[in-house]
Parts: C-alpha cells; sequence; structure tokens
C-alpha cells in the first residue's frame, strides 16, 4: 500500500516541481523585481527598492498604451476575419466527399511553420520595390503601396499575414466539430423542406456553438501573444503603428534594460489578462444556466 | 437535379482550390525566390536562371551560423520534447488513474489553463534574470527547461485525453493481480497509448522548433535556434534576401517532413487539444 503511495507522489511531483520552479517563482521573482530599479555589477543584480514607482509610471507610457490598442484590434480583427472564412470553407469542405484529405494537407502546412518564418516570406512578398504584391498591383496598372512602411496601411498589413497564417487552423478545428455532428438531423430538415439558410441559422450553428467558442478561445490567446511575425514585419513600426503588448514588455526589459519597470509591466499585463479570463468564464457560465 | 448538384461541386472544388493555391503561394514564392541571385529578386524578375549560391552560402559559407542553429535547434527540440513527454504522461496518468483528490487536478489543470495564457514574453524576463544568477542562461540545459515548461500545459491535456481512453478496469486488474506502478505504466498503459505519446510529441517538438522570443531571451550566437537565425538576417543593414530566403525554405523542410508522414496523428492531436 505504502509503495502505491509512493508511486502516485513520484509520478505527478516532476509536474509540479517544473511549475514551481518555473512558473510559480518566476511569476513570485517578477513580482518582487518589479518594485526595484536592477543594475547588473558582474553578472549579479543589484536591486534598489523603488516602492510603487514602477507602477505609477505605467499609465503615462504612451508605448504601453499603443501596444495594448493595437494588441486589441489586431487579435478582435484577425481573429473574427478568421473564423468566419474558416467556418465558410469548413461549411463548403463537408459538403464533398474527394479530396478532403488533400485540402487538410495544404492547410496543415502554416501551422507548423515557424511564425518568423512566416514573417520573413511576407517581409519579402510586401518589399516597395521587388514585392509580389506591388507586381501585382503594377500589373492592374495601380500604384505601389508602402505595405509595412506606411503608418496606416502597417496594422492592416500585418493583420493580413496573421489570416492568412491561422485561417487553416479555424477551418480545420471547425471542420472537426461539423464532421463530429449527427447526419441524421441534417437528412430530417431538408425532407421537411428547409432552406439551407434556415438549416444553417437554426441546427448547424446552435450546434456548432461548442467548437466555435473553442477554436475562438485558442485564437484569441495565441493572437494577445503575437510577437515572431511583427518582431520580422515591422519591430513595431512605423512610430507604434504596429506596436503589440509583447513588443513593449520586450522592448522595455531587455533593449532599454528597465528590469524594474517591465517586471511591472508584465505584472500588469498577467492580472488583466486574469481578469479577462474571470470575466469570460463567468459570462459563459451565466449563459450556461439560462440556456 | 444531377447537373446542378454537380455544377455546385464543382463551385465548391473552385473555391477550395482557390484556397489552397492563396495558402501554398507564398511558400512557392519564397522557395522561388531561394533559387534567385540578389539581382533578379531586386528586379522583380518572374523568369529566371536558377541560381543555388543562396543555399551554399547559408549552408557553406563561414561566416554563416545556419548549421548551428540548425544543431541547436535540433538538440533544444528533442531534448524539450523527451522531457515534457515523460513528465506530462507520469502526470496525467497520476491524475487521471492513481486517485487523487479532486482539487489536485483542478488547481494542477486551472494553473496550466492560466499559464498558457499568458504571454511568454511576461516569464522571460524573470526565467533570464533567474537563470543568469545560476549560470543557465546561454545553455541548451535552460532552454530545454523552458521550452518543455511552454508546452507542459498542451502536453499534459492531450496526454490526459488520451488516457482516459485507457479502461479503469484495465489498471484495477493489474492491481489486483500485484502488479506496481512501473509495470502498470509500462505494460498497460504506453502500448495502448502510444499514437497520444506520437501525437503529443511531434506537436510539441515543431512548437519548440517554432518557438522565439524565449529563444531571443535565453540565449546567445552559440545556442542560437533556427528562428533566431533567420531574424538575424531580416535584421542585418542590407538584407541578404537570397540567404534569407534559402535559410527559410530550409527551415521549412522538417515541417514537411512530418506533414508527409504524419498527417493523420499531427490532425488527430491538434484536434484532441482544442476539441475534448
Amino acid at each position: 500500500m505504502s509503495a502505491d503511495r509512493f508511486w502516485r507522489h513520484a509520478t505527478l511531483w516532476p509536474a509540479i516541481l517544473l511549475f514551481v520552479a518555473l512558473t510559480i517563482l518566476p511569476l513570485a521573482n517578477l513580482f518582487a523585481l518589479s518594485f526595484n530599479d536592477v543594475e547588473w555589477v558582474n553578472r549579479t543584480p543589484v536591486w534598489n527598492w523603488v516602492g510603487a514607482s514602477n507602477y505609477q509610471k505605467l499609465p503615462d507610457d504612451n508605448l504601453l498604451r499603443a501596444g495594448l490598442l493595437n494588441t486589441v484590434i489586431f487579435a478582435v480583427a484577425a481573429v473574427a476575419i478568421q473564423m468566419l472564412i474558416g467556418f465558410v470553407l469548413a461549411l463548403l469542405t463537408t459538403q464533398i466527399t474527394r479530396g478532403r484529405g488533400f485540402y487538410r494537407t495544404i492547410f496543415i502546412l502554416p501551422i507548423l511553420v515557424p511564425g518568423i518564418i512566416i514573417g520573413a516570406i511576407w517581409k519579402l512578398m510586401y518589399s516597395y520595390d521587388f514585392g509580389v504584391l506591388n507586381q501585382v498591383l503594377h500589373v492592374f496598372g495601380l500604384s505601389a503601396l508602402d505595405w509595412l512602411g506606411s503608418p496606416n496601411l502597417a496594422l492592416l498589413s500585418v493583420i493580413i499575414v496573421d489570416v492568412w497564417h491561422w485561417t487553416p487552423f479555424c477551418f480545420l478545428l471547425l471542420l472537426a466539430g461539423l464532421e463530429s455532428l449527427p447526419d441524421d438531423i441534417f437528412e430530417a430538415d431538408r425532407i421537411d423542406g428547409a432552406t439551407g439558410w434556415q438549416i444553417l441559422r437554426d441546427i448547424t450553428l446552435p450546434l456548432m456553438m461548442p467548437a466555435i467558442i473553442v477554436t475562438f478561445v485558442f485564437r484569441m490567446i495565441l493572437a494577445f501573444k503575437v510577437f515572431d511575425e511583427i518582431y520580422l514585419l515591422t519591430g513595431g513600426g512605423p512610430g507604434t503603428a504596429t506596436e503589440v503588448i509583447s513588443f513593449t514588455i520586450y522592448r522595455r526589459f531587455f533593449t532599454e534594460d528597465q528590469s524594474g519597470y517591465g517586471a511591472a509591466m508584465s505584472i500588469a499585463v498577467i492580472a488583466i489578462i486574469a481578469a479577462m479570463i474571470i470575466v469570460a468564464t463567468r459570462a459563459t457560465a451565466g449563459r450556461g444556466s439560462k440556456v | 437535379m444531377n447537373a446542378r448538384l454537380q455544377s455546385a461541386g464543382l463551385l465548391r472544388h473552385a473555391v477550395l482550390v482557390t484556397f489552397a493555391a492563396i495558402v501554398l503561394f507564398p511558400f512557392l514564392w519564397i522557395v522561388m525566390a531561394a533559387f534567385k541571385t540578389q539581382i533578379d529578386l531586386l528586379m522583380g524578375r518572374v523568369f529566371f536562371q536558377p541560381n543555388l549560391t543562396g543555399f551554399v552560402d547559408v549552408i557553406f559559407d563561414k561566416t554563416s551560423d545556419f548549421g548551428r542553429n540548425f544543431m541547436n535547434s535540433m538538440i533544444v527540440g528533442v531534448g524539450s520534447t523527451v522531457l515534457v513527454l515523460v513528465v506530462a504522461t507520469l502526470a496525467a496518468f497520476s491524475l487521471y488513474r492513481l486517485q487523487w483528490p479532486g482539487w489536485v487536478l483542478h488547481s494542477l489543470l486551472g494553473w496550466s489553463v492560466i499559464f498558457h495564457m499568458v504571454p511568454p514574453i511576461t516569464l522571460a524576463g524573470a526565467w533570464y534574470t533567474m537563470m543568469r544568477s545560476v549560470g543557465l542562461d546561454n545553455t541548451y540545459t535552460g532552454l530545454i527547461l523552458a521550452h518543455a515548461t511552454l508546452n507542459l500545459p498542451m502536453a499534459l491535456w492531450m496526454m490526459g485525453v488520451f488516457i482516459r481512453d485507457v479502461p479503469k478496469e484495465l489498471v484495477e486488474a493489474a492491481q489486483i493481480d500485484g502488479a506496481n506502478v512501473p509495470n502498470i505504466l509500462w505494460n498497460v498503459v504506453l502500448p495502448i497509448v502510444r499514437p497520444g505519446i506520437a501525437a503529443t510529441s511531434i506537436l510539441t517538438f515543431v512548437f519548440s522548433w517554432n518557438e522565439f522570443p524565449v529563444a531571443l531571451v535565453l540565449t546567445q550566437r552559440q545556442t542560437a535556434t533556427v528562428p533566431l537565425g533567420i531574424g538575424k538576417y531580416a535584421q542585418e543593414n542590407t538584407i541578404a534576401f537570397t540567404e534569407m530566403a534559402a535559410a527559410s525554405t530550409l527551415s521549412i523542410v522538417p515541417a514537411l517532413i512530418l506533414l508527409v508522414f504524419a498527417q493523420k496523428l499531427i490532425v488527430r492531436g491538434l484536434v484532441s487539444g482544442a476539441v475534448k
């Protein structure tokens, strides 16, 4: 019996240790750091207590404000477009029988490729002088666009890359959801003379809600973490046009070597995300009890 | 009626083929760019004499770090995958089959959800300061630990899904027969969850291979991974476009190989992680 007890603990503790050592301790470290300013002297950090002043600086940080706003615009716009296109394509694909495997293979590819390479590819395609997109515009007699260099266009250009990158993921998850729906419901309704639109609105969409919510949540989480593509495409610029929150933290913490202030910003972002999780759980739980 | 159905089917295929072409086009374009000379590329020539200088420079040039980056990515990818798979499989088995109280299960899974939602860059700063003070910055061990932790939530859910498919009765019967836990894991559980281990391994390896911000913070030239190498091309004053395209093309190869040989497992992994 005590051998069982030993193994019960021995199998779980590696995971707990990894979590404690690399998530809980760092969080505590970050929290302590956020009340200090740090100087490095011979590979040893020297902490100088500054109280809450790092947090007091946050609301006046224009870069942070731009980063938060752009992250929200980026995430909401990109994910909404991806979900819509992905859902329409998944609907089309369930109704064909041949070639599903073929399409699936192609649509997995962008998911497996490093974000930084997606960025490199699009940086070349967006190039003002020789990029393929401006070549296409030229063929149609339109003037070339400064996709990444124009403050008005840069965020949209970055959103386009993200839509291209992640629409296939939405498509695959929503297709899996559609394929798990029972066929006979649709048959019965079609015999009753319901139109395609009615079937979609009254049956498919309500049944698909769980899959839609899961896909949406997955994508929103990833979209809020966006870093790689923007690092390569624009570096947050021009100005603060494509500044996103992960990039702001990276800049403050590492490029400018303000560890204490960067830590305060990290803690604030984690707090915002935790608050959003709580609100989202409450909202879905409330809706669930009504149904 | 039949003709109408057929034309509707054709229309659907046409839409999907168009979408597939849009997805594929950038990849084809970068591969083509990799075979162009810098001049062909800058002139935007559509027809050109295929040329290998980009690849030769990336692979053989003494100043190129690509070979080393590739090795580093392999070491970190394999190391972190093995680590996270062992940890997650043991933990999932423990949580779902060894009668832990509910609060243990919920707090561990709940914590992994929260940790998964937080942008890695927020913790990277603390990882850097902590690892630097114990001498783990700029080491494989440091990055392996970081990548294993980043992938632990996903590995835990996926292995949880597969281990819940192992019938409880099977485990209990083995326990009654006097088998100890390592025996049960090795002889009863592992054979059943082997596809799950394969699917989880592929995804954790790919995510480690692709990971950028944490590797950016924790490594220097000797331990830099492939994404860092690509990022560097883009940051030089005069961007070596051909080299960047060639290096990008080479970096997609592992994903292509996995896609060809393990497509079903990858789909199963992505869907099981998300839908269940």
